[in-house]
């Protein structure tokens, strides 16, 4: 190991922060995560907040801006009570994924805990932000922010000029469909520019008011031209471009009755909805990779005698507690932790590039022995998301430490049977068999919008692939579906189908309200 | 980097979310409300109540998995099973096993949260129409408090400010140069020294002598303390609110009284019970209820106790009496008494209850209210209306109202409490 220089003194002593400190502190953090661990970040901006700024941003699904909505109220409330009563204690940082990089750290924190969350939020998940793929592929970081600007503006506006349960209606619907307002596959169509959306609805609405002329009102409704139904259907399929997995943007752009600001709506949950996407997929890998660069950098600091050895101490205590996995058997299990998971595949990535077993360079031959552990890591956080980042890195020796078993819960089975566990046949099964839990896409329905009839009777219908005979829960499914048929403004009917044979298995059916 | 300190910013930035959310909730709170009404007691109005709502009205559905088909869980902390293992699956199929099974299934849970207080009374007065709350011209009884007031140069010896008297004394003595004790002593001693030389000085002596006279004399010319020092705290006597007073709950309890009724006027005594708490520090509740016998009794008792019996109202009013001469002088304390009725009375006991409450009660009160609580306005007097009418037109603090719903509540409150010449 090389030789390391010990500071003369520790950065601080005490649980007391104040500015200066968090600063000093800062550059050290920064000076090892960019020089040291090659880590590429966004400008940092950091802001320290109190506990009850803490439960509001919690409440906006952590974003400081944001539109009004009455289930934010609702989340805002239940924090309340589960933090006043002790149950839940508040994150000690929220980070956001925007450009420049926003952290909020609280002021209750000690001095150590601010280090830790600096190092953890302004290093480790902006890194992970500004380089993974996803990230980069869906979310403008730049541009989120105006865009949320835009989104609460209009929002307001929206409720100012139409009234307030009229826009509470179109956005319930839209919260609904959240889930499905994401395209999986495709790349976004275009840049969110919230100049230009503003611009757009408003020369849309002046162009509305501009041709308004009270003459055509007069005028009969013109009659339906008839052309041969299956073959306008098909036609009508192909303009449509179905089927289509992106409920939300198949409403906003074809829904026969929605006035222009409702279809703005659904636009923004909508992008909404994408920009979240990246973050369900890589809950394991973000929150792994954050934690581990914290682990580093606190140790490099320890090494170098920055910090001293009571504050390493508290360090330790909240790492070991933020890391901590309650096996499978536990009252306070729910399921895998996403830190501890992540956090030990990395910790593992490392020990694999500079002391590789055996086993590793068997299963391992591209990394093992590698000693460059941090470009190894990078290249990960760079290139993967939660599935395939277990599919590549979950290795023996962590299956082991995690004693993973596979269960499986057949339907017609009146026990739960034990497919595979962590031995030498059952490595390649757990793996495989969690990364695919870990892929959102089969976490989610598979539903999409398979037929609409536009000229006709202006059905919809949805379809819902079902994988391995699980059903919608039927309540929330019929709930949900009355918000489609509100946006649709028509009948809608929703069939499931099993994914494989395209058996029927039920169908669920929805008409607006009048 | 920036670091920016955020946490003076506005505070309650979802203000906005939070009054969406109560107004989307409203029915379901109202109905908490309703329910948490009647299990709260009449001097518990104030506080915040913690709310549990069935989150019917906010429930956020999704298209979710149900609990049916096939799964597979990897779990961590295998301890001795082996492939081929077979775990019976917990009650209630599927999917029971650790939190991956259902994320949203539970939708039906209770939903808990807290109104604050504001929340909470206004809700609570909804149906009471509450307006701009009552600009009350109600005579605020005051009793003079002594209240410091600086210092004066004269008074009483037991109120003297030593510290203040000392420091005038002092900056005096410095000020004339008033000798010290010490500079006497050592002099003095010089003296007594410089005679058992030998052999003495005769001329420094003298001289010594001469300046010990001087300085004896100053000292006995210049006080110690000086009248002129003297400084004695100073009170005034400031007319203050006073701060405690006993609201007096009469109600009838004869079976005639129904249900509804009795919410009726627990609904009043509760608002006066918030107005008064305006007031005053402190409120003092005291219950009596009556048949043809009266008894002071519990919350509790009040409002659910049913007995039977005749009524005899002015068998209340001398229980009342009787209290407030055993435990409440009228010079301590501020006296208010609502008595709550169905009108019933025995015809014979009016000129009693009358010359009770004319008498006696009111001079001591400082609001006697009347409510007359019935189904629906019938037309015709009831008894006890009819009685005391014509002693709210000679008393400017008596007041009589009938009321027969909840909406009507409030107004009629607000009636009473608006003017002090509120009559029948």
């Amino acid at each position: 190991m090389q030789e390391t220089i010990r500071a003369a003194k520790p950065l601080f002593t005490g649980p007391e922060w104040n500015f200066d400190l968090l600063r000093d502190t800062y550059d050290v953090i920064s000076e090892i995560g960019l020089g040291e661990m090659g880590l590429d970040i966004y400008r940092n901006q950091i802001e320290v907040i109190t506990a009850e700024q803490m439960l509001d941003a919690y409440s906006s699904i952590g974003m400081p801006v944001m539109y009004r909505h009455w289930s934010f109220g609702k989340r805002f409330a239940r924090d309340d009570v589960m933090y006043r009563k002790g149950y839940r204690s508040l994150a000690f940082e929220i980070v956001i994924n925007s450009d420049p990089c926003i952290n909020y750290i609280m002021e209750e924190n000690s001095m150590t805990m601010q280090a830790l969350v600096m190092a953890h939020a302004a290093m480790g998940h902006n890194h992970f932000f500004k380089n993974n793929y996803l990230f980069r592929q869906w979310t403008q970081a730049d541009a989120i922010l105006e865009y949320l600007a835009f989104a609460k503006r209009f929002v307001a506006e929206c409720e100012e000029r139409y009234g307030l349960s009229n826009v509470e209606a179109v956005l319930d619907a839209a919260h609904a469909l959240m889930n499905q307002g994401v395209s999986k596959n495709a790349r976004p169509r275009r840049r969110h520019d919230p100049a230009r959306e503003r611009e757009r609805e408003i020369r849309r609405r002046e162009y509305a008011i501009e041709i308004y002329n009270e003459l055509w009102r007069t005028l009969p409704n013109a009659k339906a031209k008839e052309a041969p139904k299956s073959e306008e259907n098909k036609a009508e399929q192909q303009a449509l471009s179905l089927p289509e997995e992106n409920i939300l943007y198949f409403l906003e752009k074809n829904a026969p009755k929605l006035e222009g600001w409702k279809r703005e709506l659904l636009r923004i949950v909508r992008v909404l909805s994408q920009y979240f996407y990246p973050q369900r997929q890589t809950k394991v890998m973000n929150e792994g990779c954050a934690t581990f660069v914290h682990y580093e950098i606190i140790n490099r600091m320890y090494e170098r005698g920055l910090v001293t050895e009571g504050s390493m101490l508290e360090f330790m205590h909240m790492h070991s507690a933020v890391v901590y996995q309650p096996s499978f058997s536990d009252r306070g299990y729910s399921g895998l932790n996403p830190y501890a998971l992540g956090f030990a595949m990395m910790r593992d990535i490392k020990r694999i590039c500079t002391e590789p077993t055996k086993e590793d360079e068997a299963w391992f031959p591209d990394i093992a022995g590698h000693q460059d552990y941090m470009g190894v890591l990078r290249q990960a956080w760079a290139d993967f998301r939660d599935e395939s980042f277990i599919l590549q890195y979950l290795s023996p020796k962590v299956i082991r430490d995690f004693r993973l078993f596979h269960l499986r819960d057949q339907s017609d089975n009146p026990a739960t049977r034990v497919e595979a566990i962590h031995d030498e046949q059952g490595y390649r099964h757990v793996r495989r068999t969690l990364g695919r839990l870990y892929d959102v896409s089969q976490q989610d329905p598979d539903i999409q919008v398979t037929d609409a009839d536009l000229s006709g009777s202006r059905r919809l219908v949805l379809t819902h692939f079902v994988r391995e005979g699980v059903l919608l829960d039927k309540e929330e499914c019929d709930r949900t579906l009355m918000h489609v048929a509100r946006l649709w403004g028509f009948r809608v009917r929703l069939v499931e189908v099993d994914a494989v044979s395209g058996a029927k298995l039920r169908e669920h059916e929805a008409l607006p309200l009048p | 980097m920036n670091i920016i300190d955020r946490r003076l910013n506005p505070k309650s930035k979802s203000l906005g979310n939070r009054q969406r959310f109560v107004r989307r909730a409203k029915a379901d709170i109202r109905e908490a409300v309703r329910d948490a009404l009647k299990k709260r007691k009449v001097t518990e109005v104030e506080g915040s109540e913690k709310i549990s709502i069935r989150s019917k009205s906010v429930r956020e559905p999704q298209f979710a998995h149900g609990r049916d088909g096939n799964r597979d869980f990897i779990l961590p902390g295998n301890k001795d099973y082996k492939v081929g293992d077979l775990i019976p699956k917990p009650q209630g199929g599927g999917g029971g096993r650790g939190g991956q099974a259902s994320p949203d299934g539970s939708g039906d849970d209770d939903f808990i949260f807290t109104l604050s207080k504001d929340e909470f009374l206004d809700l609570f007065f909804e149906d009471l129409k509450l307006p701009n709350l009552i600009k009350t011209k109600l005579k605020d009884l005051r009793s003079p408090v002594p209240q410091r007031a600086g210092y004066t140069t004269d008074g009483p010896p037991a109120k003297l400010n030593r510290v203040r008297t000392m420091r005038r004394s002092l900056a005096r003595r410095i000020a004339l140069k008033r000798p010290k004790t010490e500079e006497i002593r050592e002099l003095e001693e010089a003296i007594a020294f410089a005679e058992s030389e030998t052999p003495p000085d005769a001329f420094r002596i003298a001289e010594m002598k001469a300046r010990l006279q001087r300085l004896v004399a100053l000292r006995r010319t210049i006080a110690y303390v000086d009248p002129l020092d003297l400084q004695y705290n100073r009170f005034d006597r400031v007319p203050k609110p006073a701060t405690q007073a006993v609201m007096f709950c009469l109600m009838d309890a004869s079976a005639s009284m129904t249900e509804p009724l009795k919410d009726l006027a627990k609904r009043f005594f509760m608002l006066l019970h918030v107005f008064l708490s305006k007031h005053y520090r402190g409120v003092d509740v005291v219950f009596i209820r009556h048949t043809s016998t009266a008894s002071e009794v519990d919350e509790e008792t009040f409002f659910r106790g049913v007995e039977t019996g005749g009524t005899v109202i002015s068998t209340a009013l001398d229980e009342m009496d009787r209290i407030v001469r055993d435990r409440y002088s009228p010079e301590d304390w501020n006296i208010y008494a609502a008595q709550a009725s169905d009108g019933d009375n025995i015809p014979d006991d009016m000129g009693r209850c009358i010359e009770l409450v004319e008498k006696h009660l009111l001079p001591a009160s400082q609001y006697f209210a009347y409510i007359e609580v019935c189904e629906r306005q019938g037309p015709g007097e009831t008894i006890v209306w009819h009685g005391y009418k014509e002693m709210a037109d000679r008393n400017k603090h008596f007041a009589m109202r009938r009321v027969s719903s909840p909406g009507e509540i409030f107004p009629v409150f607000h009636e009473l409490f608006s003017s002090s010449s509120a009559t029948g």
